[in-house]
């Protein structure tokens, strides 16, 4: 969702455990028929007109996958996912560009309302004619807007404004007609078509997504935001991001996601790919809140996703924030690869698993560069059943002279169902680094929580604020409004988990 | 046992070591106790079914077992009789093997200690009743293989004292020994044990010395007694050391244990701890000292299984040279086990370019009144303290060897039994000086 203030009130009038984006939005859609061949890599391929090479790093990938099994290690449960039995490719019917939002369908935009996203972008996402032409209303920061709708990406908002800058922000599909020669150096140079399954997967059937490139000595004016939703039913949603910042350029991108309430599993793998050159830096920020499935674990997504960055330049910094909320299986660990002297990783997480939720998530960074510096800093809350897990890597090379890294992981148990664990690796080999690890794991405190009733607050109030204050660290990293909005989240997260 | 037995250096890996079995079973101590005769069998299978672990195997995953899957290896030709130079005794009584196998002259009388061989009816209902062997191949090939090892059993309230088991390999041939060593404290109990293994030859010429010694030991901790596991692994550089622990403690029992990493071209002990009753501890400390070639491995399962029970853990590492150290720590929270207090730290100083240091500690919990914390660093010597003590005239040789000893020493200062830290203090600080 995209990060505005107006989704707060909205997401205070929830009920109890209620889902507020577990609507489905019933617009024409196009299907490619069910299952995974070499026939319907070819059809996503031609439907998006892709060049040559792009169809042959597709079928690449397709035959690395098919020599992959599928990775056990993640201490996460699920029965086996048939990936014959689920659509590749599912697009919103294209009509014509209508000239205002009365023309638009109606369903669509009733989408982009419950999801919070104010008319202005809402008529840009529509693509409404000479929508983007005009500012914001109310002096607000503009935020520009990718939607991702199922595997296509049906909009993007403040287009015209960025491009002033030289800034190219659009759907990947629309980069690799109008950017081959960019899409082609970067795609797959951080994430390779083999990297692990699911991204081998991606790599096959990746059907949208968005992409940034922000050109030297460009500090883009605006957060860029893509908005990732999985609407049809049996669809799988392999979305690909790849952004660059040149040489001291800056970004921040905001990811944020929604699913209708079902209660079959979907599958979501996605690859998110960032490169940083000399002095550049990029901040990526998600909320993820996909459909968790209900109170008994039944439905959800399964969100197995790889997300890495590379520093590549000197003096560069890739900073991940993450509030993971949704998803009935999160399995992702957004790592940055420490080329460039100097360079910094940085890695801010929230993971919360109420109900049935399992989370196996964490970072990996791979210290290459002298002096590089990393900080990670993860807050696990388990409750219900819930079972968190804290993984991590930092490995320091010998030529990572004087690198550093901080790690502190935290974790949070509420009620005495649910797991938390935290399964750090440390991995060095240079004689001048400095690794330091903390963790800890305890339940909220009987004092704190007598402290706020005694003030009047109800258990789950107090409980919240508590919460909040324990991923403090964390959702400091986010921009102000995801910030605001993440803090609901967290609360309505863990709704029926006290009591 | 038969002096003279056939030795199968050109057979290699799992196959060379069953295909021993095979040669042995009917002349292993034991063989004509059902019980144990189908355990050995049982055992045998279970290791042929899984072979020795590779580093696909996540416990496995930072040590490579080649060096002992690469070699032959085989049981003495000839027990050696003669007198052997043996280290000082850390302990008024004391129980030597050597090469596995139990030494009468060597050893003190009147030790609780006994020859698990000449008792082995007495170990029915003990031997195996912690060791797994289905997922752990070693304990599987210790106890197909075993052919004698310490016994201890202390009755109610009995006092053990401080009793010490030397293993020690003798020079010049490629033997492997897996010694199996039982410890039961009945309530209230007490003991000090300190286990040295050590080689005649501690510093072999190149290519030569090679041996593996792999024991496993069982602790069976009453509630309320308490025993002191000091380890000594000063085995010769060209010695492979691969040891595995259980332990399990009932209820305000305590399982004190301390390992020190010095010797062995590769070492790795692995503890399976379970606290089983409440209030029962456990403390698993630790300093490896790592040269030139050498492998360190210390990994290490803490099984909080009773509420109220409180674990504490220090690992030190030192690596010198072209070393390589490893820590696996986990700790694992049964729902039931409410109110645990568990700490973990491991720490590791790095004096080379070529050294490289993997740490694992892991926390799986699944009760919520819990406290568990763990901690981990890896860097040089902190350069305000080199300067304070610079700074007072100390040359900056002795500083640094004054500093690292104080790293290692916190990893004693866990150690509840007094005598047993103080020689603990002396070994380490020892073995500090050897390697600088």
């Amino acid at each position: 969702m995209p990060a505005v203030t107006e989704t707060i009130d909205a997401v205070q009038s929830v009920t109890q455990g209620a889902y507020k984006y577990g609507f489905e939005t019933e617009i024409d859609m196009e299907f490619a028929p069910k299952g995974l061949n070499e026939d319907i890599v070819r059809f996503i391929s031609a439907k998006k007109e892709e060049p040559a090479w792009l169809l042959e790093w597709r079928l690449k990938a397709f035959a690395l996958w098919k020599t992959m099994v599928e990775p056990t290690w993640p201490a996460v449960k699920y029965p086996p996912i048939d990936y014959q039995d689920a659509y590749y490719y599912a697009a919103p019917v294209k009509k014509a560009g209508p000239k205002s939002l009365d023309e638009v369908d109606p369903e669509l935009l009733r989408t982009y309302e419950k999801l919070g996203i104010p008319l202005k972008e809402q008529a840009i996402l529509a693509g409404v004619e000479g929508a983007g032409d005009t500012p914001a209303e109310g002096g607000r920061m503009p935020i520009a807007v990718d939607a991702v709708f199922d595997s296509v990406s049906v909009a993007t908002s403040y287009k015209d404004r960025l491009a002033k800058e030289g800034i190219i922000f659009c759907a990947i599909s629309e980069a690799v007609r109008e950017h081959p020669e960019l899409v082609r150096q970067y795609l797959g140079s951080v994430v390779p078509q083999g990297d692990n399954f699911f991204a081998a997967l991606n790599s096959a059937v990746f059907t949208d997504g968005s992409f940034v490139y922000i050109p030297k000595g460009v500090k883009c004016p605006m957060e860029l935001s893509t908005y990732f939703r999985i609407n049809a039913k049996s669809t799988g949603q392999f979305e690909r991001t790849l952004i660059i910042a040149d040489e001291r350029a800056s970004v921040s991108y905001l990811e944020g996601c929604t699913a209708p309430m079902r209660d079959e599993n979907q599958l979501h793998a996605a690859v998110v790919e960032l490169v940083a050159l000399d002095d550049a830096s990029i901040k990526y920020s998600t909320v993820q809140n996909w459909y968790p499935g209900d109170e008994n674990g039944k439905g959800g997504i399964y969100n197995f996703v790889t997300k890495r960055g590379a520093c590549r330049g000197a003096r560069s910094k890739i900073s991940w924030t993450q509030v993971e909320t949704g998803s009935a299986i999160t399995w992702k660990y957004p790592s940055c690869l420490l080329l460039g002297e100097d360079s910094v990783g940085e890695f801010y997480s929230v993971a919360i698993t109420n109900n049935w939720q399992q989370a196996d998530t964490g970072t990996k960074m791979f210290h290459i560069g002298p002096r590089t510096r990393s900080t990670i800093i993860s807050k696990g809350i388990s409750a219900g059943q819930g079972q968190n897990t804290y993984r991590g890597l930092v490995k320091i090379s010998p030529k990572a002279t004087g690198a550093r890294n901080f790690t502190q992981c935290d974790s949070l148990l509420i009620g005495d169902q649910c797991g938390a664990h935290t399964v750090p690796y440390i991995e060095n080999r240079c004689i001048t680094a400095k690794v330091e690890h903390e963790a800890t794991t305890s339940r909220i405190a009987e004092d704190q929580l007598f402290y706020c009733r005694q003030r009047g607050l109800s258990q789950e109030d107090a409980v919240g604020l508590i919460v909040n204050g324990f991923c403090r660290e964390v959702l400091k990293e986010l921009p102000m409004e995801f910030a605001v909005e993440a803090q609901k989240l967290l609360q309505i997260s863990l709704e029926g988990s006290v009591g | 046992m038969n002096a003279l037995m056939e030795h199968n250096a050109s057979e290699a890996g799992a196959a060379g070591f069953l295909h021993r079995f095979e040669g042995l079973r009917e002349r292993l101590p034991g063989q004509g106790l059902p019980w144990l005769a189908s355990l050995r069998a049982r055992a045998a299978e279970a290791f042929r079914a899984q072979g020795f672990p590779t580093r696909k195997v996540e416990a496995w995953r930072y040590t490579d077992l080649a060096p002992l899957t690469q070699a032959g290896f085989g049981e003495p030709l000839t027990p050696v009789d003669g007198a052997l130079v043996l280290p000082r005794s850390a302990a008024p009584k004391r129980l030597v093997f050597v090469d596995g196998r139990f030494r009468e002259d060597l050893s003190d009388e009147g030790s609780p200690a006994r020859s698990l061989a000449r008792h082995l009816p007495e170990a029915e209902g003990l031997l195996g009743s912690i060791a797994r062997i289905d997922d752990l191949p070693l304990v599987a090939l210790n106890t197909a293989l075993f052919e004698d090892g310490a016994l201890i059993d202390l009755g109610e309230g009995v006092d053990g004292g401080v009793v010490e088991i030397l293993s020690v390999t003798s020079a010049g041939r490629p033997v492997a020994a897996h010694p199996r060593h039982l410890v039961r404290l009945a309530a209230g109990a007490r003991l000090v044990l300190i286990e040295r293994a050590w080689s005649a030859e501690q510093d072999p010429a190149e290519g030569e010395g090679r041996y593996l010694h792999s024991p496993v030991w069982e602790f069976v901790v009453g509630e309320d007694a308490h025993v002191t596991h000091a380890r000594l692994q000063q085995e010769g550089r060209a010695g492979l050391h691969l040891a595995t622990t259980f332990a399990r403690v009932k209820a305000s029992g305590t399982y004190d244990s301390f390992l020190l990493h010095a010797g062995a071209r590769l070492s790795r002990s692995e503890a399976h701890v379970t606290l089983a009753g409440p209030r029962a501890a456990a403390h698993l400390n630790g300093a490896q000292l790592l040269g030139d070639g050498q492998h360190g491995d210390c990994t290490t399962f803490l099984d909080h299984a009773a509420p109220d029970c409180p674990s504490r853990q220090t690992v030190k590492t030192v690596l010198a040279g072209k070393s390589r150290g490893v820590f696996q720590g986990k700790i694992h929270v049964h729902q039931v086990a409410q109110r645990t207090d568990g700490y973990q730290m491991n720490q590791a100083l790095l004096l080379s370019d070529q050294a490289e240091i993997d740490s694992k500690p892991q926390l799986e919990i699944y009760a919520d009144d819990v406290k568990c914390s763990h901690g981990a660093t890896v860097g040089e010597l902190d350069e305000s303290q080199l300067f304070y003590l610079r700074a007072r005239g100390i040359p900056e040789g002795v500083a640094r060897s004054m500093l690292i000893e104080a790293f290692l020493l916190e990893a004693v200062e866990g150690v509840a039994d007094e005598a047993a830290r103080a020689a603990l203090a002396e070994v380490v600080a020892g073995s500090w000086e050897r390697l600088a």
